[in-house]
């Protein structure tokens, strides 16, 4: 039973291609001549290259972070390309531009761009290493006041927006990987949506790593003003290399008065081979501010890539009645390693949270849930349930829960649940013995373990979610 | 002949037991066995289905003449071995209805016939569902969780019914049950007997036999059948024990 399961953990990852581009990427190295470089080449105006030199200096004074559940190898900051982008004739206007093997990648990982065949619901910015490549339905966004592009574009069409709201949810001191996000970040997604507009489709951004040596540094921002709604999709893929690449994003999130805003993630970054040798080093800083009343913040992520996962999407519930949700699944295997949860922030009155974690742990990873309820002093009436749940199958895997709690009003209220379930030979065998391969019985049980959190995903998305983790988990068998 | 186990000789964590044991099942034959606790009765049953913890040492078990000692279990489920279990596993977070069909559409498979969908597979299974007279509230139940003691023994039987299995070998379904759901799986499994089918019935209690009627009773002992006998022989049983055997 022991050999079966192994064979079938041992997955090959299917989006490991890499592309050849004619690209354009300056030196290795990390200082401030190549950040100012950076901010040349973006001809960026000057508070951002203030922004970035600021962050810079202060992520020179910190230390890596060594307090989770992780064992991180020491990263060469001075080896790391921080820019590369396909070359292109002149500044990218329509996908006619853009070089045909980039789209044909998209294309490959199920994307489409261009006008006749992209997804009829959602609209795509597609990242390829620093740059947006292309952005689809942002006219007919653009008519209903929904602004949808790539940071890049942001920085140049709205810089008062951008000025006003970079940093306001994530400080660039925050932590190590935020300060060096900041210093040196390329490019990512912007979305405003304006006062009483619900998005009328779902907004996504692809991200692509495919430069063996460059880092992926981007940054989202997403406003949704007074009355409005989005949901937003993000996906992740990279080709196999050897050696480590590193991810370092921030994500911010603000949502005004009544306004809600639902996050969603399907993170599936190179995790390495089965040696543990390679693989992406994701390093995220995440969080919403929910700085309005009634306002609502709703994560889910669907992490099963990257050899490292490092990651804590987190809602500060500013406003009164404010509402935030965090749904994950982080699956490892091989040797990958996750710590990843969430931070709940109570300040209002009357904020509502939720957790629902779900860590599924195989091979010889390491899987550790780690969250931070904080009930502040005036959010009287607050609630908060959290629910986390691991599920190991073999012998060798490790599932770790780490909730801290920290209360300081006595009229909130706190729950926290929190399982650890094996699969067990004897299931696996009562699925065998009615004539049920392992593939699909582990597949079953995992989709069964993962429910609650697959609700929450978009319809799209839930089913390639639930078709990763079984791929993630299909073996040679028969 | 469905069944021919010949010289088996099994252990498991090193320790042996079963040792040198024969049986033969032909189509149409109900045999029951029966024998003290830790006499092998169980592990037979596993060993049959192809449960990888057990080593077999020596012998062979044939299923229409072939040798399945090398066939997976899951093999073994699709050329129509069915196990109830003793202690029928719970499945958490998994749908008794996706379980069943998984399970039928498995055996479809096999056959090279047309897999059902959902819609297909609830008129099938809602048949089915009569023999054991199981409410259809069964269906979107977890496997198993949280269902008592009897419900768990008519979801196997359930299961027997679904798969049509031409060699079923039933670990102590009776053990657990009142005698109303005595009854009831007595009188399904009954039911889905027929002239080209072969059960084996595992159990401790003469009770089971007077519902359903043996062609053989085999006694087990330290891995061994040590006496095979006739319906009438489990009357003789109930009142003198196995000690006798013995001498």
């Amino acid at each position: 039973m022991d050999k079966k399961l192994k064979n079938l953990i041992n997955t090959p990852y299917k989006y490991g291609f890499s592309t050849k581009v004619n690209k354009e990427t300056i030196n290795k190295g990390l200082n401030e001549n190549i950040i100012r470089l950076i901010s040349k080449k973006k001809k960026e105006p000057e508070f951002m290259l203030k922004f970035r030199l600021k962050a810079f200096r202060i992520w020179k004074q910190f230390t890596v972070p060594n307090w989770a559940q992780l064992k991180i190898p020491e990263i060469e900051y001075q080896n790391i390309v921080y820019y590369s982008a396909p070359k292109l004739k002149t500044k990218i206007n329509s996908l006619d531009d853009v070089d045909p093997e980039i789209l044909k990648t998209f294309e490959k990982l199920g994307i489409s761009l261009t006008e006749q065949k992209r997804l009829t619901n959602v609209a795509v910015d597609a990242v390829f290493d620093s740059v947006s490549v292309g952005t689809t339905y942002q006219k007919e966004l653009k008519e209903q006041g929904i602004i949808f592009c790539s940071f890049s574009e942001a920085i140049q069409e709205y810089p008062n927006l951008i000025e006003k709201y970079l940093g306001s949810v994530v400080p660039i001191g925050d932590n190590y990987f935020s300060a060096l996000n900041a210093a040196v970040f390329t490019d990512g997604s912007f979305c405003f949506i304006p006062k009483n507009v619900k998005c009328p489709l779902d907004l996504s951004t692809y991200f692509r790593i495919n430069d063996q040596q460059s880092g992926q540094f981007e940054r989202t921002l997403i406003i949704a003003e007074e009355n409005s709604k989005v949901s937003y999709l993000e996906g992740c893929t990279a080709p196999q290399y050897d050696k480590n690449q590193l991810h370092a994003a921030v994500v911010e999130l603000v949502a005004l008065n009544n306004a809600e805003i639902k996050y969603s993630t399907v993170q599936n970054w190179y995790s390495g081979d089965a040696s543990g040798k390679g693989g992406i080093y994701n390093f995220v800083t995440k969080r919403g501010l929910c700085a309005g009343v009634n306002s609502k913040i709703s994560w889910t992520q669907v992490e099963t890539g990257s050899a490292i996962t490092w990651k804590y999407p987190s809602c500060v519930l500013l406003g009164n009645n404010s509402n935030g949700e965090f749904y994950s699944v982080a699956l490892t295997n091989h040797f990958q390693q996750a710590d990843t949860g969430s931070k709940m922030i109570h300040i209002g009155l009357n904020t509502k949270s939720r957790i629902v974690s779900k860590g599924i742990s195989t091979g010889n990873s390491k899987n550790s849930y780690r969250g931070l309820v904080n009930i502040n002093r005036k959010a009287n009436n607050s609630r908060n349930y959290s629910q986390c749940d691991s599920l190991l199958i073999g012998t060798k895997s490790n599932a770790n829960t780490f909730p801290f709690i920290s209360v300081h009003n006595s009229t909130s209220k706190i729950e926290h649940e929190a399982s650890t379930s094996k699969i067990g030979e004897d299931q696996i065998f009562y699925f065998l013995q009615r004539g049920i391969s392992v593939e699909d019985a582990v597949g079953l049980m995992i989709s069964g373990f993962c429910k609650e959190v697959f609700t929450e995903l978009p319809l799209e998305f839930a089913a390639e979610a639930d078709r990763l983790l079984t791929l993630k988990l299909e073996g040679s068998i028969g | 002949m469905i069944l021919k186990i010949q010289n088996l000789e099994v252990s498991v964590n090193n320790i042996k037991i079963l040792n040198n044991l024969n049986l033969e099942v032909n189509k149409g034959e109900i045999h029951a066995i029966m024998g003290p606790n830790g006499s092998g009765k169980s592990t037979l049953s596993k060993v049959i289905a192809g449960h990888p913890n057990y080593n077999v040492l020596n012998g062979d078990i044939l299923l229409d003449g072939v040798s399945i000692l090398n066939l997976e279990p899951e093999t073994r489920s699709h050329l129509g071995i069915f196990l109830a279990f003793q202690y029928p596993i719970e499945i958490p977070g998994v749908s008794n209805e996706d379980f069943l069909r998984l399970s039928y559409n498995a055996h479809m498979k096999f056959k090279n016939q047309k897999e059902v969908d959902p819609i297909e597979f609830f008129t099938i299974i809602t048949e089915k569902l009569k023999i054991v007279k199981m409410d259809s509230a069964f269906l979107t139940r977890n496997v198993n969780e949280g269902f008592s003691g009897g419900e768990k023994k008519r979801n196997e039987i359930l299961q027997m019914a679904l798969l049509d299995s031409k060699l079923s070998i039933l670990d102590e379904t009776d053990s657990g049950l009142d005698i109303d759901a005595l009854r009831i799986i007595s009188s399904g499994i009954n039911n889905l007997m027929n002239e080209d089918k072969a059960i084996i019935l595992i159990t401790h209690y003469q009770r089971l036999l007077d519902y359903i009627k043996p062609d053989y009773i085999h006694v087990m002992q330290r891995g061994q059948i040590i006496k095979t006998g006739n319906s009438e022989f489990a009357k003789e049983l109930e009142i003198k024990g196995y000690g006798w055997l013995n001498n």
